[in-house]
């Protein structure tokens, strides 16, 4: 049993690969768990920049700076009665928020944290991913449908056409991104999501950059594919609040419409995820052929401690600013405590070995980050499209662009070849 | 439920919406986007509007009916609930109907002050608008901002008479309290700090690709079809009618400033975002202007303690932020108004709308309910 678990450390794939069950549960877990505490991070920090974009303070009452406002939310949502229309189909409407809940997890299954950091490599990676993902929209579709009501009704319909025609656009992008890596040596495309990452290791720079401005352009078609996918402004009309109350989810409450706050985010991440791997170089440090050698490894290597004791550092500032009211005392102590905790992890972070082995889940998790930032950044800044207008977009200006992108690719791809 | 039957009913009672492909929804009274209690019943074609129909009322509280147990001046607070976002510009149309059936004048100071007070007024409504209608077409962004400087005109409200909302500015032959200690300087204070900050909401909006294609051709009406259906204000205006009634028929101390009647061509969501966003700009001018060369003297003219106006009738109408807001009062010689009928603009404005979203979509009945920047508190009344 113990060689078992053992010989896993020895070896340099990924669970999956190795058919080692013991760690590949351990990585789901893990998965799990870093994703429910992303999810509940993006929730808390959303509704902060959002505010601090609206000049407004956003939470501040529960917690110091409002931190425990999502565990309060996620508490409230938990014991919340469970409310079901007369009129729904109780059945699918259980199902409908499992289905896109599963799917928005299962996805995170081949993404590549590192080069082993993931549950499984699967040589059609990218094409799981997309799969995977697209199947949330039945459970957008039954769950407006599940309602019997007519707002739903229309947001689900609303929704399944968007995710629809946004796919092919979408997909389109992947494809170019996929044809750049069979720009190797040997000539060999791969879709698995870490051989992806490689080759943009062998072919020494990002996909992004490939074929100046194609791989721009392609990355800016999924960039605005993967919005529309995951029903987020300004692309949220599925759930638009000022027309459709809620969209799909409006006859959801409680427990089952977390269920659905989970998957948007975990669907975000998810997309994200894609762009990062495929664009982005995946896990790889900024400038890994550029700023080589000992000294420039040790720099990078420092950035999630440094990141870390930052927080920290805007923690203990934070902490310092308190109100020096008795009222806020236990406020004040949990914030210190929080940036001695932030601080903590920083140090440990600086410890060599889990310094080289953080390393790569740490550059993925920033450019995640960075795709999340945007998120909250459009939802602050633009309107909602029109369904029309959303349609036009995707079908006359993205999925041209798409395919367009694609086909100068293959044909450089064959010239330079 | 209602028991009346609507138009918009469906032709076979049994048809459930699963197999027809037309669809009636409900929406509103509690609806986020329209604006209070409106309910507006929507007959669809998958996303396509064919017809609509408003049932009003949720709000109505009878304050035609309370002006007749009221007397004169009883009845002046009453005015500031009607469209309650512009409280003030209601007070005046109402203090100078009567001070037409009195046949008394406000001193020029008081019309000055009223004129500056209204104006702040004015541009205090179409920030709610804008920030509303932004949030209606889904930009979150702009109510914050609007919201932020609305405060500094409503702080400027609760120094001149202790109100936020409900002002009751104005008294029936003038206004009752004299502008506090630094009233000037808070006003043009407040036009330095707010110039800029209408700049900053047009840089949101108005280039904004997803914010013109939004507006601009929706909801569209034409002049000849304002005027039949009596719509006023930045509405008409849209529409290519240059009508405003402080050029038009002067009142208070309009004809004394110079200012312009902004006008759009289409008629379309865009140009009345435009049109309302120029008017801003003109109310500005005339606030300066207006704090520039505001007169000396008394505030309130010689009225009588008790009201007993003439037998007669009086149409008085005043230009407020949503259009013509007109007060009809009849006397019998007692103190109370015989009656007292109101033509609030929100009202007469309202009709439009099935009229500019028929054969448009979902999304545009929203956008074409902000642009007409109701109030249900005038429209019930």
């Amino acid at each position: 049993m113990l060689d078992y678990i053992t010989s896993y450390l020895k070896s340099d794939t990924t669970p999956g690969q190795a058919g080692n069950f013991f760690w590949a549960f351990v990585y789901i877990l893990l998965i799990f768990l870093g994703l429910s505490v992303a999810v509940i991070a993006m929730n808390w920090l959303e509704r902060k920049i959002l505010a601090h974009m609206q000049v407004r303070l956003g939470p501040m009452r529960v917690g110091p700076h409002g931190l425990l406002q999502p565990i309060a939310d996620a508490l409230k949502l938990l014991i919340k009665e469970d409310i079901m229309p007369a009129e729904a189909d109780p059945v699918v409407f259980w199902i409908a928020p499992l289905i896109v809940v599963i799917t928005a997890f299962t996805v995170f299954i081949v993404v590549p944290f590192g080069p082993t950091h993931a549950v499984t490599d699967m040589n059609i990676g990218v094409l799981f991913m997309l799969g995977v993902s697209s199947l949330s929209v039945l459970g957008i579709v039954t769950a407006g449908w599940a309602s019997n009501s007519h707002y739903p009704l229309i947001g689900a319909l609303r929704s399944s056409a968007q995710m629809v025609s946004y796919e092919i656009a979408m997909g389109l992008a992947v494809i170019s991104a996929v044809l750049m890596t069979s720009l190797n040596t040997d000539g060999t495309g791969t879709l698995s999501m870490i051989g992806i990452v490689q080759a943009q290791q062998a072919q020494q720079t990002w996909f992004i950059f490939k074929f100046f401005p194609l791989g721009l352009i392609a990355f800016f078609v999924f960039a605005v594919a993967m919005v529309a996918e995951t029903n987020r402004a300004p692309f949220d009309l599925p759930e638009a609040e000022s027309e459709l109350t809620a969209g799909f989810h409006t006859e959801y409450s409680g427990f089952r419409w977390s269920l659905f706050f989970l998957a948007e985010y975990s669907a975000m991440i998810a997309v994200s995820s894609i762009a990062v791997t495929l664009w982005l170089g995946g896990w790889m440090r900024p400038f890994p052929h550029w700023l080589t050698g000992e000294t420039w490894d040790l720099v990078f290597s420092l950035f999630p401690g440094v990141t870390f004791v930052l927080l920290a550092l805007i923690t203990f500032y934070s902490t310092i600013r308190m109100p020096k009211h008795p009222y806020f005392r236990v406020q004040t102590i949990g914030l210190a405590g929080f940036g001695a905790v932030l601080g903590l992890i920083g140090l440990l972070l600086f410890v060599p070995p889990v310094r080289d082995r953080i390393q790569d889940i740490y550059w993925f998790a920033v450019k995640v980050a960075g795709f999340m930032y945007l998120y909250i950044w459009y939802r602050g800044t633009f309107p909602r499209y029109r369904f029309d207008q959303l349609m036009k977009v995707g079908w006359k200006v993205l999925l041209p662009i798409g395919l367009g992108v694609l086909i100068v690719t293959g044909i450089l791809g064959v010239v330079l070849s | 439920m209602t028991e009346r039957s609507s138009h918009l009913e469906l032709e076979q009672a049994d048809k459930t919406y699963l197999d027809s492909n037309e669809l009636i929804i409900n929406m509103g009274p509690q609806h986020p986007a329209t604006h209070g209690v409106l309910r507006v019943i929507l007959k669809l074609d998958g996303e396509k509007v064919l017809g609509t129909e408003c049932v009003i009322g949720y709000l109505h509280r009878g304050v035609e009916k309370i002006a007749e147990n009221r007397t004169y001046t009883m009845f002046n607070p009453y005015v500031d609930r009607m469209d309650y976002v512009a409280a003030v510009s209601n007070g005046l149309g109402y203090c100078e109907a009567v001070e037409k059936l009195l046949n008394v004048e406000a001193p020029s100071r008081a019309k000055y002050i009223r004129v500056i007070l209204t104006e702040l007024n004015r541009l205090a409504s179409h920030m709610l608008w804008l920030g509303t209608h932004a949030l209606d077409i889904g930009a979150i962004t702009p109510l914050f901002y609007t919201f932020r400087d609305r405060e500094e005109i409503l702080k400027i409200f609760e120094k001149y008479c202790g109100a936020r909302l409900t002002t009751h500015a104005f008294r029936i032959g003038g206004c009752q309290y004299e502008t506090y200690d630094g009233f000037e300087e808070d006003v043009t204070k407040f036009l330095k700090f707010v110039t800029p900050k209408i700049d900053e909401y047009e840089q949101l909006l108005t280039t904004n690709r997803i914010w013109v294609e939004r507006t601009r051709g929706v909801g569209v009406i034409s002049a000849a079809d304002c005027k039949a259906l009596g719509v006023t204000g930045p509405v008409l205006r849209a529409s290519g009618v240059k009508w405003d009634l402080r050029k038009a028929q002067p009142y208070a101390a309009y004809s004394d400033f110079d200012f312009e009647i902004p006008t759009g061509q289409s008629g379309d969501t865009y140009d009345r975002y435009l049109v309302r966003m120029q008017e801003m700009r003109q109310s500005l001018r005339i606030i300066e202007q207006a704090v520039g060369k505001i007169p000396d003297g008394p505030i309130m003219a010689k009225v009588p303690k008790v009201m007993k106006p003439p037998v007669g009738e009086v149409y008085h109408s005043i230009e407020a932020p949503k259009g013509e807001l007109g007060y009809f009062i009849v006397s019998d010689g007692s103190t109370q108004p015989y009656r007292v009928r109101v033509r609030p603009p929100s009202f007469v404005n309202l009709q439009a709308l099935d009229q500019m979203v028929r054969g448009q979509l979902v999304a545009d009945v929203i956008a074409v309910i902000g642009t007409l920047d109701i109030v249900l508190g005038e429209v019930d009344r």
